[in-house]
């Protein structure tokens, strides 16, 4: 991240259309992708926990999908302070990328509203499961919702000609997005072993009761 | 400082404070942990003190 955060200061230039507000692009842009690998990620431990009845599949989906709320949460907040400064606005109706993100950011908070309103057991991992996977969809709705709508007020970067900035930037961004990756994963992993613990020591309360 | 240099520091400062929350949260859950272990060691000491016999294997 430290890499990241001097390419994106020191190394990449001033955007000349936007200035230095382009700078949160480089937080705001890869946030949103670690917040879509991390749903991805939650929903495809969800299909492994319906599929192949791994264990433990369904503790990893919900730990994806809290990091991934996380990670939306974040997405939410930096992209009305950037819209803020660009269009004068916190917050559009008129974008489809910023209403389908948002639809996506409240399905998955309402994952928790399941998860807690059932006692815990296989019956709770399949519904969870299944809620997961439902969700899923919404991700490439989200990404090409922009593209399909010809939304003229969130701009779009990525398109099939390839990243539409220079080389430097580009090399910031994706410094940025495997910086952010890589604390995604670390979370994930500190917040599960914290799960499992937890698990266990119930588990140990029970046996010693 | 400029507009635009408040707004960047302003997004990089909420992811920043975000992981910090976060790291708070995962530091006052690992010593609800701690504490519980601590309870639970207490708990099989006091067991063992309390059946001795129970856990010892006879020889011979």
């Amino acid at each position: 991240m430290a890499t990241a955060l001097a390419l994106v200061f020191f190394y990449a230039p001033i955007d000349a259309d936007q200035g230095l507000s382009q700078k949160i692009f480089y937080i705001h842009v890869p946030i949103a992708l670690t917040s879509y690998a991390c749903f991805g990620w939650g929903a495809a431990k969800a299909f492994l926990h319906l599929w192949k009845r791994s264990p433990g599949a369904d503790l990893e989906s919900y730990a994806a999908i809290h990091q991934g709320v996380i990670f939306g949460a974040l997405t939410l907040v930096t992209g009305s302070i950037w819209a803020r400064i660009s269009w004068g606005h916190w917050w559009t109706w008129s974008s489809n990328q910023l209403v389908t993100f948002l639809i996506l950011f409240l399905f998955y908070s309402a994952y928790f509203m399941l998860r807690y309103s059932v006692e815990p057991g296989p019956a709770r991992a399949n519904m969870c499961a299944v809620y997961a996977l439902f969700g899923v969809v919404l991700i490439p709705v989200s990404w090409f919702s922009i593209r399909l709508a010809n939304d003229f007020i969130h701009p779009t970067v990525f398109t099939t000609d390839g990243p539409q900035m220079s080389g430097s930037m580009f090399l910031a961004f994706c410094a940025s997005w495997v910086g952010l990756l890589a604390m995604a994963g670390t979370m994930y992993r500190v917040e599960l072993a914290g799960k499992r613990l937890d698990e266990r020591l119930r588990e140990l309360r029970e046996l010693l009761a | 400082m400029s507009t635009g240099e408040k707004y960047v520091a302003a997004a990089y400062l909420v992811v920043f404070v975000a992981v910090l929350a976060w790291v708070a949260i995962i530091g006052s859950k690992l010593s609800r942990l701690e504490r519980d272990v601590d309870e639970l060691t207490e708990l099989a000491r006091r067991r063992l003190e309390r059946e001795p016999e129970q856990g010892r294997v006879e020889v011979g």
